[in-house]
């Protein structure tokens, strides 16, 4: 099950899972889309039937039919990606003050919301993978993306929960840190050193996901620029505002 | 928020600074910009802004496949779809774009645009021909689906129309079915271009795939020597059991000197490629990327020529015996030190459906000029022998000619601009060539 599988990394992870034999469904805002990258997923998958249905991250009440479609559609689940999720700069987000509380709740409130109702299904079923895509901004407080990163930091933060909890259980969950990958979500900025394109992305992400690996970063080297990031002195972080 | 970028065609000049707007949804994205563009493949100014800033629509996110029926072979794709997709998709499955230009790094969108041509031309014509059904956004801001039948004139218009008559969305185009994913080739040496272009024309009367490769720098006797190369798909019992397995090639990781491709090292390159192929002829299995595009191998081939970049010279000069202009063709090149590693020569089919399409029946020769302080006016000489012999040039690769000798080549162009005034009157959709070559206003 995939939600956010339209655009960007998300439908390069799609296309790969669909050429390598995997079925799937689709959720997803806007069904005439869906039913677009429904018929891409087949004609990469050889023809395999690819299922759609209708969830809205902006609307949490309607998470559950969604899932309960979805899970008519795959009875044998065993997988939930969630790489939606909405992105702007903190000059853009601190202008516009809806735009704020929009992508707080639907990049932390809803899509841990969204988590939830699946790891109850997949724990129902004896486990499964959880894969969801929040960011190396969530690592450490940065100028150009405060209120994006928060809300990613809140999510990496539940993910690593979540796994701390339930991988005994049979329930591993995946997140996935990119770092700028070259996307839609990504097209109004200047690509800085080290932008992955997103194919090249989505192949790293299923390998984690494949292994299983409790966090997924897209560009190795960022593991290790992170690690120096969070181990920077505040003072320090202020200095070079990075 | 906009992120302005240096945009450029594959020559690298001329370099507009523009905001290219990538989206998923191409209907959002061309609602309100003057052209859209694909990969940027073609040489010149065709994928560009006329003004700098503008805005400008790019498809290469919109790239899903939205129909395929492996029981016609009936491909539909948004318009950002790219040839190395399709091939690394259905190749496999014995399915191949019936019409392959030079390289994979385009899109559908741009294959139209273009009305590209491959080795295939004298058997199989430009790409437009086997194009089934476009959805487009014309200048008006409506969305139409356009065919041979609903819009003869508009549909016959945008094949070759360098995306001037209105924004590519999607195209529904029919593929080939192919035996197996492999081609069968030959390649033989021939010592000049009288001889080159004979055995060309031989060769199209029975291999589906030819084109020729000749030394430019040649003189004398030896004047247009060359390798020709003829292919067809393998058959499954020549074949090699296993698909090719894409290839990943080389790079040229950054901008190179500008002198590096000079008349001298062009020629020493040019011999060691001619002797390359000791034997007169050589035959046998070739995996298709080396086939239809030998110079994908190398990415980002184009730095090698520098910061002022350069551009690509190619014409059709029509089928006549007499070799005469050809011939003060190369003298004119060669007079000028224009020395290019990589000039193609390919006899070409029948005039296609495009109003603007390039290819008449006739000698395509294609060649790469180091932008120097003297290429336009070797392009200029050039233009002009064309002119005389009554061919034309390809807009795709085109970023130097002049206008008036624009229109003296093309006849055709007063019927096209005709069916552009009815389709956009007011100039809504305007490139950097469409300014320089066909009097638009930015």
């Amino acid at each position: 099950m995939f939600l956010g599988a339209t655009k960007g990394m998300g439908r390069a992870l799609a296309r790969l899972m669909a050429e390598r034999g995997d079925d799937l469904c689709l959720l997803g805002r806007d069904r005439e889309d869906l039913e677009r990258s429904a018929r891409d997923l087949e004609a990469h998958g050889d023809g395999r039937t690819v299922g759609v249905a209708v969830c809205d991250l902006l609307h949490p009440d309607g998470f559950a039919a969604a899932l309960d479609q979805a899970e008519e559609v795959l009875p044998n689940f065993d997988t939930v990606v969630v790489s939606a999720g909405l992105f702007a700069t903190q000059e853009v987000l601190e202008a516009d003050l809806a735009l704020c509380r929009r992508l707080l709740t639907v990049d932390f409130t809803n899509t841990v919301a969204f988590c939830e109702e699946a790891r109850t299904r997949l724990l129902a079923r004896g486990g499964g993978r959880l894969c969801v895509f929040s960011s190396v901004a969530g690592e450490r407080a940065r100028t150009p993306v405060i209120l994006y990163g928060a809300a990613k930091a809140g999510l990496s933060h539940y993910l690593e929960g979540l796994d701390h909890k339930y991988r005994r259980a049979g329930l591993v969950t995946v997140c996935v840190k990119p770092g700028f990958v070259k996307t839609g979500m990504t097209a109004d900025l200047d690509p800085p050193p080290f932008a992955a394109e997103a194919d090249a992305a989505a192949r790293t992400i299923l390998r984690g996901l494949d292994r299983g690996a409790p966090v997924v970063f897209v560009t190795p080297i960022w593991r290790w620029v992170m690690l120096v990031i969070r181990h920077l002195p505040r003072a320090a972080m202020r200095r070079i505002q990075f | 928020m906009t992120a302005i970028r240096q945009l450029s065609g594959w020559g690298r000049h001329p370099v507009v600074r523009a905001d290219e707007q990538l989206s998923e949804d191409l209907l959002e994205a061309t609602c309100d910009v003057r052209l859209t563009r694909g990969l940027g493949r073609s040489y010149g100014d065709a994928s560009l802004p006329a003004e700098a800033g503008a805005r400008v629509a790019g498809t290469v996110l919109a790239d899903r496949v939205l129909r395929f029926d492996p029981a016609t072979g009936i491909l539909r794709a948004e318009a950002g779809f790219p040839l190395y997709r399709l091939n690394v998709l259905l190749n496999h499955r014995g399915f191949a774009t019936p019409v392959s230009p030079g390289t994979q790094f385009v899109t559908l969108g741009g294959m139209v645009a273009s009305d590209v041509h491959g080795k295939n031309h004298h058997a199989s014509g430009c790409f437009g021909e086997h194009v089934r059904a476009l959805r487009m956004r014309v200048a008006d801001g409506r969305v139409l689906e356009v065919t041979e039948r609903t819009e003869p004139e508009l549909f016959r218009a945008t094949l070759g129309g360098m995306g001037l008559t209105g924004h590519i969305l999607e195209v529904e185009v029919q593929l080939e079915r192919t035996p197996s994913p492999w081609i069968w080739t030959e390649t033989e040496r021939v010592p000049n271009l009288q001889a080159l272009i004979t055995r060309l024309r031989l060769a199209s009367q029975e291999w589906p795939f030819t084109v020729s490769w000749v030394d430019c720098t040649s003189r004398g006797r030896r004047m247009g020597r060359g390798i020709l190369t003829k292919g067809r798909w393998a058959s499954r019992d020549e074949a090699p059991p296993h698909p090719p397995r894409p290839k990943i090639g080389l790079s040229v990781p950054f901008e190179m000197p500008g002198f590096l491709i000079n008349p001298f090292t062009v020629r020493v390159f040019n011999a060691l490629y001619y002797r390359k192929q000791l034997r007169r002829t050589r035959r046998g299995i070739t995996h298709p990327q080396s086939f239809f595009y030998p110079l994908d191998a190398i990415a980002h081939w184009n730095r090698l020529y520098g910061r002022r970049g350069f551009t690509q010279y190619q014409c059709v000069l029509p089928d006549t015996d007499d070799l005469k202009v050809p011939h003060r063709f190369f003298e004119v090149l060669v007079r000028y030190g224009g020395a290019s590693p990589v000039s193609v020569i390919k006899d070409c089919g029948a005039e296609g459906k495009g109003v603007l399409s390039f290819p008449m029946p006739g000698i395509s020769i294609a060649l790469d000029l180091a932008m120097r302080d003297d290429t336009q006016r070797c392009v200029d000489a050039l233009n002009e022998i064309v002119i005389e012999a009554g061919g034309r040039i390809y807009l795709a690769k085109d970023a130097l000619t002049r206008p008036e000798h624009f229109k003296q080549m093309e006849p055709r162009f007063d019927t096209w601009q005709a069916i552009r005034d009815r389709w956009d009157p007011e100039r809504r959709i305007v490139t950097a060539q469409s300014v320089r070559l066909l009097g638009d206003r930015p």
